[in-house]
């Protein structure tokens, strides 16, 4: 790649956070470590898969207001992790955190637990454990 | 406030050797950074579809994360601290008590815990290098090397960050190097680590590394292709492309960093080998970004336009592309 091939396109992800370093050949022909602002390619295979996570948090929610699903399907997309990630990153069996997807089960949790769950989502405990009520009040919440 | 003296920040592509280079250099041995990313044989692809990342099967076009600031040291004869703890308090003021002794530190951390970065890149990825520099108030001061600022982090936020768990947690690692020999034998070092490459990118015994990785990983893309579930193809895809292009790659999955340390150990060694290699490895970099470009119009047009087929085919380019240059590197004296 030569350095007027570098890709700036400017793309939102990471603006107002600077740009990037990349390798790129120079006229003469020697390696140059240069900035970029971006290419359309990164961005787009990433708002892929953020979207992929978003349609997931967003039957989350219906399936919390159901009464089928806790409020930890919903966090944990909307957190981008997955099961194997949350179980790892709680440091408890993969089995307890699926058992913890049930409504039945998850109100029933200590607080401690719940005061685990709710510092690796970044939210307070209260909004961990009203999560029904407060989609109710305002389905459209984006914690 | 405690700023670490006679540092200045230094922007690069990849975290891990980036934050080598800069730790090194301040100690007074200057090597850039792809002249470490190539030192320490970081170049590689895996594709392990055992190893599920996110849903999405490993593709790494790297060694595993860490194995620079595990390996690069020894291999220069570095002396180097390394330490990790099981206490997240005591970790926290030792790191103060390195800061207040003007010694800058080295530390694994979790990207979801950074908070600094765009909120839409913040995957739990557990294995990003950062260098602390100095501490106002609660905040520390991060010297991040993708990043082209220093940038902030609350003490608490840091503590998360260095005591995530998950896949190869940090535990709170943090690294420093002691002391730096006073010459170093460029020709042994530059021959031994293309060597490995060699052996590694040809002669991996196993399926998922190096060019047989990527014949398989254009096997199963052909595969998925073929079948019905064009939402987790077009996910499966966009995965390899992000492994490759997203920050800290410098671009094309790390080939033009390689090309460019094959470029300088030119300058140095004179072995015209490695002048021709850098040229074909920049090559090969275009040819994956290539791949990435078609890959993306497939992803855009959900699968309407375009072949899915031809993605395989250019892979299978790549890793013929790869082969001739490592058979050609097989030939270094």
């Amino acid at each position: 790649m030569k350095i007027d091939e570098v890709p700036q396109d400017d793309i939102p992800i990471f603006r107002g956070h600077g740009t990037k370093a990349i390798y790129a050949l120079d006229k003469h022909g020697r390696y140059t470590k240069t900035t970029t602002s971006g290419w359309a390619v990164e961005e787009l295979v990433l708002r892929d898969v953020l979207e992929d996570f978003e349609l997931k948090a967003a039957a989350a929610k219906t399936r919390i207001l159901q009464g089928v699903a806790s409020p930890i399907e919903y966090f944990v997309n909307r957190r981008l992790m997955d099961l194997s990630a949350l179980a790892q990153a709680m440091g408890i069996a993969k089995w307890r955190v699926k058992r913890h997807l049930k409504p039945g089960v998850f109100d029933k949790l200590n607080d401690a637990l719940l005061q685990r769950y709710a510092d690796l989502f970044r939210i307070d405990i209260a909004t961990l454990k009203q999560f029904k009520e407060i989609l109710a009040r305002d389905p459209d919440s984006r914690i | 406030m405690t700023l670490i003296p006679e540092f200045k920040h230094q922007h690069f592509a990849h975290c891990e050797s980036g934050v080598m280079s800069s730790l090194l250099k301040h100690k007074g041995l200057a090597l850039s950074e792809p002249m470490v990313f190539g030192l320490a044989g970081a170049l590689s692809f895996a594709f392990l579809p055992f190893l599920k990342f996110g849903n999405m099967p490993l593709v790494s076009y790297r060694m595993f994360p860490g194995h620079i600031v595990k390996k690069f040291p020894k291999q220069l004869r570095v002396g180097y601290f390394r330490k990790t703890y099981r206490n997240p308090d005591n970790a926290m003021a030792a790191l103060d008590g390195f800061l207040a002794a003007g010694q800058m530190v080295g530390l694994q951390t979790s990207a979801y815990h950074t908070t600094y970065f765009p909120p839409e890149m913040r995957f739990h990825f557990n294995a990003h290098n950062i260098i602390i520099v100095g501490k106002q108030d609660e905040e520390y001061l991060v010297s991040d090397p993708v990043f082209d600022q220093i940038q902030r982090i609350a003490g608490p936020d840091l503590q998360r960050a260095r005591f995530a768990k998950g896949l190869s947690a940090p535990k709170g690692l943090a690294h420093f190097p002691l002391s730096v020999p006073d010459r170093i034998d460029m020709e042994r070092q530059i021959k031994k680590a293309v060597k490995k490459m060699v052996r590694m990118m040809l002669y991996a015994p196993v399926p998922w590394i190096g060019i047989k990785g990527i014949r398989y990983l254009a096997r199963r893309v052909d595969q998925l292709a073929g079948q019905a579930d064009a939402r987790y193809f077009r996910l499966f895809v966009g995965n390899v492309v992000r492994m490759q292009e997203e920050i800290g790659t410098g671009g094309g999955g790390f080939r033009f960093m390689y090309a460019s340390f094959l470029q300088e150990a030119h300058d140095i060694t004179g072995w015209r080998v490695l002048k021709e290699a850098s040229e074909q490895m920049t090559d090969a970099g275009d040819q994956w970004r290539l791949f990435a470009l078609e890959g993306a119009r497939i992803i855009k047009n959900k699968g309407a336009k375009g072949d899915p087929g031809c993605l395989g085919e250019l892979l299978r380019q790549c890793g013929e592309k790869e082969r001739g240059i490592f058979k050609l590197l097989k030939n270094l004296r």
